[in-house]
């Protein structure tokens, strides 16, 4: 039951590690990003997961409802600039990828790192 | 209407964040240039006056928008965060002087204004992080100077720059990644970004396994920051391929700035928290530290590309930073801090001349450089006495700070006399790698086909002035041990 019970974390530890050997694996830079994006998107879940308040509503306040649960409002804020920093890099990476490929003309690694050499 | 006073901890922050829009719409690299300067000595101007504050006065707090703590956000500069704000602001004006002329050859004409934008942001993420008083800002600011400084390092002339910055953008990015895990999983126990606040919550928290991990986290996303030995590889190929004013001002103070979020974290928030933490501290990064001297310098003796060997003696200065905080001693975490400020004087200088010998016309190789100094004498006298700075010759700066982490070990009894060995091992290895470059340029016959002209009177005269505060620090050291001396001790007991 513990076990099933924080399945979420479960879900984060193990996008995190797909994430991370995509970066790690791939000589495709593209590749490469993709994890990079996989990496960063399991940190979000790891935050949307710890504010999660069973029972627990948006924190909206009306009057006249009382005694109701509320989820934790902070982490989503926080997580919502992450994302947005996340999408930043991914640009910026795709941006670089494409100025590799007009020098380079190939994205993989091992092909660029082979034309540095000469 | 509050004092204007009052509010120079958000405006060193918000001076440059700004200005940056505003230089987008300043066409013309003159114009573009003016602002950029302008914006980067405000900031210096008000980091100095931040400093002088707190040297009198003890830490300086600021409530964004009123909000207390821990509610509301918090920017928090004491002598740790005031020491570090004159250090990048300063690197980013001497850059940016340098800049003015060096990057006409590197960064075309119609870009220029684009550059000067991304820089402004640079500074001011670096600034952020500095007086960010809670650990998610943190991050955000991290975020924005590590964005703003890909796309300087992109601007590199060579292609291989971008394959350094793709590089340098993954690697960062983990970083980055890893501290945001390790902050989650502090706020899922304490309920708090504030850092004061965090520290008080974790002497409550019951089970302390994912502080540890936590804590385990944040070490390893930041040492990637701050390129500490074995996850430096990012750094040579990033300080190589960016433009020359570029590398003087990230070699200056970007890896720096990750360093002190380290310690911030290490001592300020975890050390009285967790049980042992002061010796898996030392345990982890001693042993790093005195490779990162001994053998990052060694490749500096036999790397051939100028830029390239002073990255590698930056990594082995790390090791000088880091061994001074591993010591955990007042002392020790005094020489790493004033190290912090000597080795960016140092390495600043340095990387000012390789852009004054570009300028000139001279191949950036030890065996390119052979006889450049009968050419170009005034650059090449400039780099001897940087170099001296570097290695530590008494009378300059870099001599104060190794001179203290000597102190700090023999401080340990004779158990510490053996970590004076690399810190004396790693000194010799760099009087070898100056010398080496020394002897191409001034004893080796000059390269018939290389016609090099001295360089451009404004940038000699912005080179030698950082050069002679190399000196002035040297002999008069008083301004960044004190801030070093006290920050230490505020690192090593917060509470009193």
């Amino acid at each position: 039951m513990e076990f099933f019970g924080l399945y979420n974390y479960w879900v984060f530890a193990v996008l995190l590690m797909i994430g991370l050997y995509t970066v790690m694996s791939k000589a495709n830079l593209i590749k490469k990003l993709i994890g990079m994006s996989i990496f960063q998107s399991a940190v979000f879940l790891l935050y949307i997961t710890m504010d999660k308040v069973e029972g627990g509503t948006a924190p909206i306040l009306k009057p006249g409802v009382d005694g109701q649960i509320y989820s934790n409002p902070l982490p989503q804020v926080l997580i919502l600039t992450a994302i947005v920093v996340g999408v930043a890099t991914l640009a910026l990476g795709l941006a670089i990828v494409v100025r590799i490929s007009e020098s380079y003309g190939t994205i993989e690694e091992d092909e660029v790192r082979e034309i540095d050499r000469e | 209407m509050m004092p204007i006073i009052a509010q120079l901890p958000i405006l060193q922050v918000v001076v440059p964040l700004m200005a940056a829009p505003l230089v987008i719409l300043l066409r013309g690299r003159n114009l573009a240039w003016f602002a950029t300067m302008a914006a980067s000595l405000f900031a210096f101007a008000i980091s100095m006056n931040l400093a002088n504050r707190v040297r009198e006065a003890g830490p300086v707090s600021y409530e964004v928008g009123s909000w207390p703590a821990p509610y509301g956000i918090e920017l928090y500069v004491d002598a740790f965060s005031a020491l570090l704000l004159i250090v990048v602001s300063g690197a980013s004006s001497f850059a940016l002087l340098i800049a003015r002329n060096s990057l006409k050859h590197e960064v075309p004409e119609d870009r220029q204004h684009l550059f000067y934008t991304a820089w402004l942001l640079a500074l001011s993420g670096l600034t952020g992080i500095l007086v960010a008083g809670d650990a998610f800002n943190i991050f955000v600011f991290m975020e924005i100077s590590s964005l703003a400084t890909y796309i300087l390092i992109a601007g590199g002339k060579q292609r291989q720059a971008l394959t350094a910055v793709f590089k340098y953008l993954i690697l960062g990015t983990i970083g980055a990644t890893f501290y945001l895990i390790g902050v989650g999983l502090i706020y899922m126990m304490t309920g708090t970004l504030n850092l004061a606040d965090m520290a008080a919550r974790l002497h409550n928290v019951a089970d302390l396994k994912p502080i540890l991990v936590a804590g385990g986290f944040i070490t390893v996303g930041l040492a990637i920051k701050a390129a500490i030995f074995p996850l430096h590889t990012w750094l040579p190929n990033a300080y190589t391929y960016a433009p020359h004013a570029v590398t003087a001002f990230i070699a200056a103070c970007s890896t720096k700035v990750s360093l002190y979020v380290l310690l911030r974290f290490d001592f300020f928030v975890f050390q009285d928290n967790l049980p042992g933490h002061v010796a898996q501290f030392t345990a982890f990064l001693m042993p790093l530290a005195v490779i990162a001297i001994v053998l990052a310098s060694l490749i500096a003796l036999v790397e051939n590309d100028l830029k390239r060997l002073l990255a590698f003696s930056s990594v082995a200065q790390i090791g000088y930073i880091l061994l001074g905080a591993s010591l955990v001693s007042v002392t020790g975490l005094t020489a790493g801090i004033s190290h912090m400020f000597n080795h960016a004087l140092a390495k600043g200088a340095l990387f000012f001349a390789v852009a004054c010998l570009a300028a000139g016309g001279a191949r950036l190789s030890v065996t390119g450089l052979s006889g450049a100094a009968r050419q170009m004498p005034l650059t090449m006298a400039a780099f001897v006495a940087a170099g001296l700075s570097l290695i530590g010759i008494p009378g300059t700066a870099g001599f104060v700070s190794k001179w203290y982490l000597v102190r700090a070990c023999l401080e340990l009894g004779p158990w510490g006399a053996l970590l004076i060995a690399p810190v004396l091992v790693g000194s010799l290895i760099a009087v070898l790698y100056v010398w080496r470059v020394i002897e191409s340029a001034y004893f080796a016959s000059a390269n018939q086909s290389d016609k090099l002209t001295e360089a451009p009177r404004w940038m000699l005269a912005v080179l030698w002035s950082v050069v002679g505060l190399n000196v002035y620090f040297g002999l008069q050291p008083t301004l960044p041990l004190e801030l070093a001396a006290s920050a230490a001790d505020t690192l090593l007991f917060p509470y009193d």
